[in-house]
């Protein structure tokens, strides 16, 4: 196993994930994709720290990543069930009241 | 009792204030409060006057200062009082003429609706003429001297709803206020030249050091004396006494005859030492011209306080130019005797007045019988007017007409003062013995009116035999010595100004310093004299001009001993003039005085020569004196016309050019607004309407960014982390 092909994985899972964000109309995939996203920085921190680095900081980021993603689909999601009672859809061009 | 001078015019002020405050609430409307308080100050200056005459030197002097203002480090001005003996019989004069005068008002304002503003006008006037006598400084004899102006215009104007006396009264203010500017002139040179002070001690040392001298000296003088021609009504500016006949009459008792009018006398006596010689002849000139036209002018009026005003405006003609031609102590004898029986004078006719309730002379007569202690006191007043030996008049006016003479023999193309004063002399004794025979004399004219004359109250009667009883020389000098006492207790005071300058020769310079040193004119010493002034040292190109100034008859006892041998001669030569001018003058002045008695009596009583007849034989003359020579209307034509016309000129300009020049420069804005209105419409609102223009353009072309598609934000920030990926990979 080579950090190269770690790499490449990651990469791969970065693309789906914003693949995923760029063409969902679904709030709720959209929040998918960012998760793919996010883990794909994760491979890359853990990857970079296990094959450059003594020091376990690459695991730790990626541990207070996960938290943060966690956090941010809590609020998300709470935020989208509030979109869905006021206007009751959950897609993501619905919501443009904000538009200049 | 000297130590306490002070309050001499305190008192009065804290009468004026009282009496202004609650005076009609007070028992008898508060007359006895003025009254006590003048009576006080008499009480004081009685004492003072002892002491004064008890220490019997001729320079006493009692001069205390305090510092009261200060300003930075070079200017202090300076409060206090001055008691010397000129001060203490001046004291004397007001308080004891002002005393008699309030007690005779008692019965002559008697109902008056104002009684008590009266007798407050009254007491401020007392504290201003207290305050001037005592003052030490230029500043405070000015201020006490403007005060004295406000008090007499209040006291002329008393009965103010009569028109003459409301005219009358601005007129004084307006003729003193001209003089006073002069005064003002003269105290600012001095203040400027002198370093800042302005104590009479002070200005005067300054004046010895040689700080002010020459003309400049002379106009500083001549600027004083202008103050002493508004308030003592001379030449140019006398027409306002006459007419402020128009107060009561126990005011012009006071006021225009004993006291105020005086104090013009009593500053050039007070500031005696920095008159130059050219001002002095000045003084001089003014004085005559004074005398004699008022006395021309007294001959002719009818009405009784007329005859009194011109009368007295002709006493201080003679003051002046007793004091103008060297006659320090002459001037102030007849300034003394003066107040006594002229204030005798105008209370008497005050009694007449009161009683035929009438000032016209031709509507009295015969009025001794019925009014016999007035007649008496008034008889004997005149009789010191006129110059009678044994009386106060002739003492005084003996002394200046030998001044006078004195100073002729020495400069004769000046002999004209003394026989012009001799003749007014003659002249005085005529008027007033007119003004006796058509009052006391002869038939009653108008029968009516004399039916209802009556004697006046005692109040009344009672100040005009005090003022009679003084009006004897014997309180001057007793007839068996060659000197009174007031001629030894006044004495001319060296003169400070720097003759050198003025003169001739720098050489004579330092002499002449010496000569302030220490002078006695009139006294006349036999000893030697040596050195005698620079005058002899320099002779001067015109012959008489090195004995020309009067200042200069009061010659160097200390002078450099070594000038001149034959000043020994020169100083017996002019005590021997002196003496001879003294002679000349007493018997001249004897003559024309009884000269002009027997005239009164061969005209208007004995009825030899018709005053009538004579009148007309000479019609001109008797209507340019009876119309008071003019002044009136001369001064109408030119300074009130001229006034007028140049306010209308003024006018003119200020309705045309000025208002032209405001009219002119309002449409000037006009115009300018109306371009800056432009340039805000379109330049300024341009620029903010095109910014905000600018901005709503702007706005609507980046709005067209934010399409709230998610995935285009996300594509453009994908594509933005592209960029700069491929920018740093390669």
């Amino acid at each position: 196993m080579t950090l190269d092909k770690l790499l490449v994985v990651a990469a791969a899972l970065f693309c789906c994930g914003l693949y995923t964000v760029m063409t969902r109309r679904n709030a709720v995939a959209v929040l998918m994709g960012v998760e793919l996203i996010l883990n794909a920085a994760n491979i890359n921190f853990v990857a970079f720290s296990f094959f450059l680095s003594r020091v376990m900081g690459g695991q730790i980021f990626a541990v207070f990543v996960i938290v943060l993603a966690a956090a941010e689909a809590a609020v998300a999601l709470a935020i989208f069930l509030r979109m869905f009672a006021t206007t009751g859809t959950v897609e993501v061009d619905a919501a443009d009241e904000m538009k200049g | 009792m000297i130590r306490y001078a002070y309050i001499i015019p305190l008192l009065p002020l804290a009468s004026f204030f009282i009496n202004l405050a609650v005076g009609k609430r007070l028992p008898r409307k508060g007359d006895w409060l003025s009254l006590a308080t003048i009576l006080a100050g008499l009480g004081m200056s009685i004492g003072i006057f002892l002491e004064v005459f008890q220490a019997y030197d001729p320079n006493f002097k009692y001069h205390v200062v305090a510092p009261w203002l200060t300003v930075g480090d070079r200017f202090v001005l300076n409060v206090g009082i001055l008691v010397d003996n000129i001060t203490a019989i001046m004291l004397l004069v007001v308080t004891g003429v002002s005393t008699l005068v309030h007690l005779f008002s008692i019965g002559y304002m008697h109902g008056d609706p104002r009684y008590s503003r009266f007798f407050a006008y009254l007491s401020i006037f007392s504290f201003s003429m207290l305050g001037l006598v005592l003052a030490e400084s230029f500043f405070f004899i000015y201020v006490f001297w403007e005060l004295v102006g406000l008090s007499s215009y209040l006291l002329i104007g008393f009965w103010f709803e009569k028109k003459s006396a409301a005219d009358a009264c601005k007129k004084a203010f307006i003729a003193n206020r001209v003089g006073d500017f002069g005064f003002l002139i003269g105290t600012l040179i001095i203040f400027a030249t002198c370093g800042g002070v302005l104590g009479y001690d002070q200005v005067f040392q300054a004046i010895g050091e040689g700080k002010l001298s020459g003309t400049l000296l002379t106009i500083a003088g001549i600027g004083i004396f202008c103050g002493a021609i508004g308030k003592s009504a001379q030449f140019p500016l006398h027409v306002w006494l006459p007419d402020a006949m128009e107060g009561p009459t126990p005011v012009s008792a006071l006021i225009h005859a004993a006291t105020m009018v005086a104090a013009g006398v009593y500053l050039v006596g007070r500031v005696y030492p920095i008159f130059t010689p050219d001002a002095f002849l000045f003084i001089a000139y003014i004085g005559f011209i004074t005398l004699f036209i008022a006395a021309t002018i007294a001959l002719t009026q009818n009405d009784i306080k007329k005859v009194l005003a011109y009368s007295t405006i002709s006493q201080l003609g003679f003051m002046i130019m007793g004091l103008g031609v060297g006659g320090f102590t002459a001037g102030l004898a007849h300034l003394t005797t003066h107040a006594a029986f002229k204030a005798c004078l105008f209370l008497g006719s005050g009694s007449i007045i009161h009683a035929v309730h009438s000032q016209d002379l031709r509507e009295m007569g015969a009025l001794r019988k019925k009014m016999p202690i007035t007649f008496i006191t008034f008889l004997i007043a005149t009789l010191a007017i006129a110059g009678v030996p044994g009386f106060s008049g002739f003492f005084s006016k003996d002394m200046i007409l030998a001044a006078a003479l004195e100073f002729g023999m020495k400069n004769p193309q000046h002999y004209i003062l003394f026989f012009g004063a001799l003749f007014t002399a003659g002249m005085t004794a005529f008027y007033m013995f007119r003004l006796v025979i058509m009052a006391f004399f002869g038939k009653a004219k108008d029968h009516h009116k004399y039916d209802h004359a009556h004697e006046s109250p005692p109040n009344m009667w009672v100040p005009l035999v005090v003022l009679a009883i003084l009006s004897f020389s014997f309180w001057f000098k007793s007839p068996f010595v060659e000197k009174g006492w007031f001629q030894t207790l006044i004495t001319k005071p060296p003169t400070v100004a720097n003759l050198a300058k003025a003169a001739a020769a720098p050489a004579s310079m330092e002499h002449a310093a010496v000569m302030a040193a220490d002078a006695s004119h009139g006294s006349a010493p036999v000893e030697s004299r040596p050195g005698q002034a620079a005058s002899h040292g320099t002779p001067a190109p015109a012959g008489a001009s090195h004995d020309a100034a009067p200042a200069m008859h009061g010659e160097s006892h200390d002078a450099a001993p070594v000038l001149h041998g034959e000043s020994h001669d020169e100083a017996a030569h002019d005590a021997h003039i002196a003496h001879t001018a003294h002679i000349y003058a007493m018997y001249s002045s004897v003559a024309v005085g009884t000269l002009g008695i027997f005239l009164a009596f061969v005209v208007y009583s004995f009825g030899w020569i018709d005053p009538a007849r004579v009148a007309n034989s000479v019609k001109p003359l008797y209507t340019f004196l009876l119309n008071k020579w003019y002044f009136d209307e001369l001064y109408d034509k030119t300074v009130i016309g001229g006034s007028v016309s140049f306010a209308k000129s003024l006018a003119w300009f200020d309705l045309h050019v000025v208002d032209g020049l405001v009219n002119l420069v309002a449409q000037l804005g006009v115009f300018l607004s109306f371009l800056v209105g432009k340039f805000d419409n379109y330049v300024v609102d341009g620029a903010v309407n095109g910014l905000a223009s600018a901005t709503i353009g702007g706005g609507s072309v980046l709005r067209r960014l934010q399409t709230g598609k998610l995935y285009h934000y996300v594509f453009v920030l994908a594509g933005g982390a592209l960029v700069i990926f491929l920018i740093k990979a390669f």
